[in-house]
């Protein structure tokens, strides 16, 4: 439980952040709530030979409404994601399913910038963000780009985001009177999802956003135009899988992961719908 | 369970003063551990040690070819660095298998560092000293080993077959082959089982478990100045028995070591051992004169440190027309892992004697099990020992017994009870039960739970087409421990005795010192020998000191494990107290020119029977018997004794758990609704530790019934060696447990004490697979092994629907 031996810089800005990671270079990481890069770092899984620790850019932790769209600063931390009255009353969705990362401890330091960026389908936050429709901002040394959440996620922990590039915001549109639910399948509290769902549904619109069903968190479109198209929850429900790759693991198989796919996207939109 | 409401009544009772036993006494070793104070071995700050660390094989199974440790060497903060051959000429002898079950057991020589061959990943093949144990760690990835990989040996029955021989000197991976002879009884297993109206025959897999104690373990292996004296630190639960064999496998005089354990975190036997990083530390720390010490990571000690359970069971039962059972078979095939550790070859064989559970067994009963070698990590005692095993078999087969007769699984049990007349009752082993009133645990539990209307909830909830279904889960069970006689425990070819020792001394100012040989590590023993002695003298529990767990100043003892702490460790120290006390009475006779037989004590007070004005208070013979101006002739000064106590007969708890547990058909996810522990645990010193020791008991049990398994790949590899894989379940995750009154006392002790440190755990793994089994059998779900994971319980449903 002893990582290898690195080097520590902290950044003051989001800028020095940015230089800072352009002039040390692949080998180096930036630190934000740690709850995921240091696990694998104590066991020596990870070995970044420089953290860049960005814990003290509390400038990016903060959650406004702006327009249509709600943003969160990406150093912003899931209890503060969860209990966030902006978010209960704009998008609730994100909000809960913040209240299910890790335990509280986790959910103190962990960061919703460092779970999107660290992009783990098996977490919570990308695959809500997802289903969201969240775009996502990113600061590099020549300025912001602003990155749709579907065209973010390249394979299994892997993103857009260049390696000189920090995740600064996440814009999560507005979305009142939308009935949403978030089913996570797990066998302890504190758990990754063997499966979850993020669903919510407005009029004839949905989203559905697949936690841990692929490398990469999954928009299920095809439940969405299905539905879109009249179909029922239940038929509708059965095309979840569609577009999926999942792996089989101690706690599931492919087919029973993709059994749970489906079953929990009928109880989510069945809570979508009521 | 109303932890708050506890804590203010034990305040109020313990101002009582008197009467102090039975009382919820909160634990003195509390605000110490909870304040972060109390000192671990790895807390200890030990100036110029060097840190170990261990390079272990990624491998199940490999020939090693060569070992170059000079890479480690050239790193910096690198003093020392060994191969396995390096240190082949430490060893006296072998680490040390203390229970030779059978005459002929295959033992393979089982050295602290591997030489020629690795044989479960985990097993160390070099190992580092430096100045930090960073610099350690970083340097054991500097070795180079070149292995040759060989195939991992998983499977127990594949192991039988010796297709792949891991101990090439033995020629076979089977270690013995132990069967329960009873006299006279040939033919008759065999006989009930042709004859009899009713025979299930079944098959369960006690999976790996792994303890995971909240303290991985610790060594500081510190030599003193001059002389060659040895003073081991360990986070181990057996000083004692560590201290015997640490000489003995160094060839270390015995009077020159000494064994502390600081505070220590939690064993559930996994701490019941001798490893090699102790001998390690000791070795090295002798031959460099410099304090060495190790500290083991979580992800070490889930393959360093021994696994529990594993275990196939073959069990069938023939019952009459009635369901009185009328014989019973067992075969057990038992995964030693790569090597016999302290206890490892007997721990099946201690549920032997229990597969009869609380029944009234007839000696047609047929027991034999074979144990083999494999490729993991080594098992030994993990709480329970055998006996949570046992009692799995025969509660899990009653209710298939129950299934096939069908009737209710509470009714087969009554039939078969021993009756509470009966006792004490010489069962089918030759043992006997001291005591048990199993209808009235049972009683207790089924009004608590209220079993007759859930059955009836459930038949109306359990349609065919129900999302969601009840199982009402039912296990009683016998638990035999205090281990134990020490005659009984050399009939077991076990090598230690069963006694337990403590003195007891009254203080010049009348403060007591409690010595005992017991060796707590998370039970509560400073509280609860305090409050035997605070009884017996009529003192405050603070006014009691308790010492323990240090070789030079507790050097008789048998340490903690087997529930054998209070109904030996504790009984003893009541045994010491009244000799005190008699001898007290032998001078407050003389001083107050009375007859012995005329005084009378209660409250720290003698006083004279007739003669209200006499009277003499414990504290003023304590100073006479220290200042021994004006003694009695012939009596030695100082109130102190000593006693060693060899219980006649194990003891023997007993008990009812029923649940209710939920199924969701669609997921296959298991939800614990209800649970009810009733414990008969004999008189209680402190409930307040008998319901915690019952609560962790009953979440361990459950643990193993739904969440944890050591699992490994084909290729022996751990696939659960992290705490992110390996499911323990947190608070959040357990129901509330209630927990139902029954007390009968043990005959065998003046305290009429059982031990109760296992009962939890035995009682739930098979009351949690009896709910869920019965939850799906309307579904035509025969059984579920266990953890009944959601993927298990949902793919036996499609397989059953199928």
């Amino acid at each position: 439980m002893i990582p290898a031996a690195f080097d520590y810089v902290r950044a003051e800005s989001a800028e020095e952040a940015i230089s800072l990671i352009g002039q040390h270079g692949d080998e180096s990481k930036f630190l934000a709530g740690g709850h995921s890069l240091l696990p694998l770092m104590k066991l020596r899984l990870a070995q970044p030979t420089v953290l860049i620790d960005i814990g003290r850019l509390t400038d990016l932790s903060y959650i406004r409404e702006d327009g249509d769209v709600i943003a969160i600063g990406a150093m912003t931390r899931h209890m503060d994601v969860e209990n966030s009255p902006v978010l209960a009353e704009h998008a609730p969705l994100l909000a809960h399913a913040a209240s299910h990362v890790g335990d509280p401890q986790v959910r103190h330091r962990g960061t919703i910038g460092g779970s999107i960026a660290h992009s783990d389908s098996a977490s919570d936050l990308p695959a809500t963000t997802l289903a969201l429709g969240a775009t996502y901002v990113a600061q590099g040394p020549n300025g912001t780009r602003e990155i749709a959440a579907g065209d973010f996620y390249k394979g299994f922990l892997t993103t857009d985001l260049a390696a000189d590039e920090m995740l600064t915001e996440i814009r999560v549109p507005k979305m009142q009177g939308a009935g949403w639910s978030f089913q996570k399948f797990n066998r302890r509290a504190q758990d990754w999802a063997i499966v979850g769902v993020a669903a919510w549904r407005r009029n004839g619109d949905s989203g559905i956003g697949l936690v841990n069903m692929s490398s990469v968190p999954v928009l299920a479109s095809g439940v969405s135009s299905a539905l879109s198209g009249g179909a029922s929850i239940e038929d509708a429900a059965a095309l979840a899988t569609e577009g999926c790759d999942p792996t089989a693991d101690l706690n599931a198989s492919i087919e029973y992961r993709e059994h749970l796919a489906r079953i929990l996207t009928k109880r989510a939109l069945e809570a979508s719908s009521s | 369970m109303t932890v708050i409401d506890d804590m203010e009544a034990s305040t109020e009772s313990i101002a009582a003063g008197n009467g102090v036993l039975g009382q919820r006494m909160l634990r003195k070793e509390d605000p110490a551990l909870l304040t972060g104070e109390a000192v671990f071995t790895n807390d200890m700050k030990v100036p110029g040690a060097l840190h170990l660390a261990v390079l272990r094989s990624p491998y199940a199974h490999a020939k090693i070819l060569s070992v170059d440790v000079s890479g480690a060497l050239a790193m910096p903060g690198v003093l020392h660095a060994y191969s396995g051959a390096d240190l082949a000429d430490s060893w006296a002898a072998p680490m040390p298998c203390a229970w030779p079950v059978t005459d002929d057991m295959k033992n393979p020589a089982h050295y602290p560092l591997a030489v020629s061959k690795a044989t479960y990943v985990g097993d160390g093949v070099a190992c580092v000293l430096a100045t930090s144990d960073a610099a350690a760690r970083d340097a054991i990835e500097a070795i180079d080993v070149e292995y040759e990989p060989l195939p991992a040996v998983i499977d127990l029955e594949d192991a039988l077959s010796d297709n792949v021989v891991i101990h090439d000197e033995l020629g076979t991976n089977a270690s013995y082959t132990w069967p329960l002879v009873i006299e006279e009884t040939e033919g008759d297993c065999q006989k009930a089982m042709d004859e009899s109206a009713y025979v299930v025959k079944e098959r369960y897999v006690q999976q790996r478990l792994i303890p995971m104690a909240m303290e991985p373990r610790a060594v500081v292996a510190m030599p003193q100045p001059f002389g060659g004296d040895m003073t081991l630190y360990s986070s181990t639960q057996v000083p004692h028995i560590l201290k015997v064999m640490t000489a003995l496998t160094l060839g270390i005089p015995e009077q020159q070591m000494r064994v502390v354990c600081p505070a220590v975190g939690g064993g559930f036997g996994s701490k019941l051992n001798v490893y090699a990083e102790e001998l390690l530390c000791v070795q090295l720390a002798q031959t460099l004169k410099v304090p060495v010490r190790w500290n083991e990571e979580r992800g070490e000690n889930t393959q360093a440190t021994i696994h529990g359970r594993a275990q196939i069971q073959d069990i069938e039962l023939a019952a009459d027309e009635q369901g009185k059972i009328t014989g019973m078979r067992v075969r057990l095939i038992g995964d030693m892992g790569a090597y016999l550790q302290l206890v490892t070859p007997g721990v099946p064989l201690l549920g032997a004697f229990l597969y009869g559970g609380v029944y009234e067994i007839p000696k047609a009963f047929d027991f034999s099990c074979t144990s083999v070698f494999t490729t993991m990590t080594p098992t030994d005692a993990y709480r329970g020992a055998g006996r949570p095993e046992a009692t799995y078999a025969i509660e899990h087969a009653m209710d298939a017994l129950a299934r096939k007769m069908d009737i209710d699984p509470l009714e087969l049990r009554r039939r078969n009870f021993i009756p509470k007349e009966a006792f004490p009752y010489e069962a089918y082993t030759g043992l006997t039960y001291d005591s048990g009133d199993h209808d009235k645990a049972a009683t207790v539990a089924e009004n608590i739970l209220g079993y007759a209307d859930l059955r009836a909830k459930q038949a109306a909830q359990n349609t065919p087409d129900a999302k969601k279904r009840l199982g009402i889960g039912v296990s009683t069970y016998f638990e035999m421990c205090g281990l134990a006689p020490s005659r009984v425990l050399a009939s077991l070819n076990y090598s230690a005795g069963g006694w337990e020792s403590a003195t007891v001394r009254v203080l010049p100012t009348s403060k007591i010192q409690v010595v005992t040989g017991t060796a707590p590590h998370g039970q509560g023993h400073e509280t609860a020998w305090s409050m035997i002695a605070a009884d017996k003298f009529g003192v405050d529990p603070a006014d009691v000191d308790v010492l323990h767990s240090d070789t030079a100043i507790a050097p008789l003892g048998l340490d903690t494990y087997g529930s054998r702490s209070l109904p030996v460790g504790g009984v003893a120290i009541g045994m010491a107290c009244d000799k005190v006390i008699e001898k007290a009475r032998k001078i407050a006779a003389h001083q107050m020119e009375a007859n012995e037989e005329d005084l009378e004590f209660a409250g720290g007070m003698f006083t004279v029977k007739g003669s209200p004005d006499k009277e003499m208070p414990l504290a003023a013979i304590a100073f006479e018997a220290f200042t021994a101006h004006d003694l009695p002739d012939d009596l030695e000064p100082n109130l102190e004794v000593q006693v060693t106590y060899d219980p006649p007969n194990f003891s023997w708890p007993f008990g009812t758990h029923m649940c209710v547990v939920e199924i969701d058909v669609e997921t296959g996810e298991t939800d614990v609704l209800e649970y009810v522990a009733v414990d008969d645990c004999g008189n209680k010193v402190n409930p307040l530790i008998v319901d915690g020791q019952v609560h962790g008991g009953v979440v361990q049990g459950l643990a193993q019934a739904l969440y944890e398994e050591a699992a490994y790949d084909s290729d022996g590899n751990l696939q659960s060696s992290s705490l992110a894989e390996y499911l323990v379940p947190a608070a959040s995750d357990v129901p509330s447990i209630t927990t139902g009154e029954s007390i009968t006392p043990s005959p065998t002790n003046p305290l009429g004490v059982k031990g109760v440190g296992e009962a939890g755990t035995i009682g739930a793994a098979p009351c949690i697979m009896n709910a869920v089994v019965d939850a799906l059998s309307g579904l035509g779900v025969q059984d579920i092994q266990m953890p009944a994971s959601p993927l298990k319980v949902w793919t036996a449903i499609q397989e059953a629907q199928a």
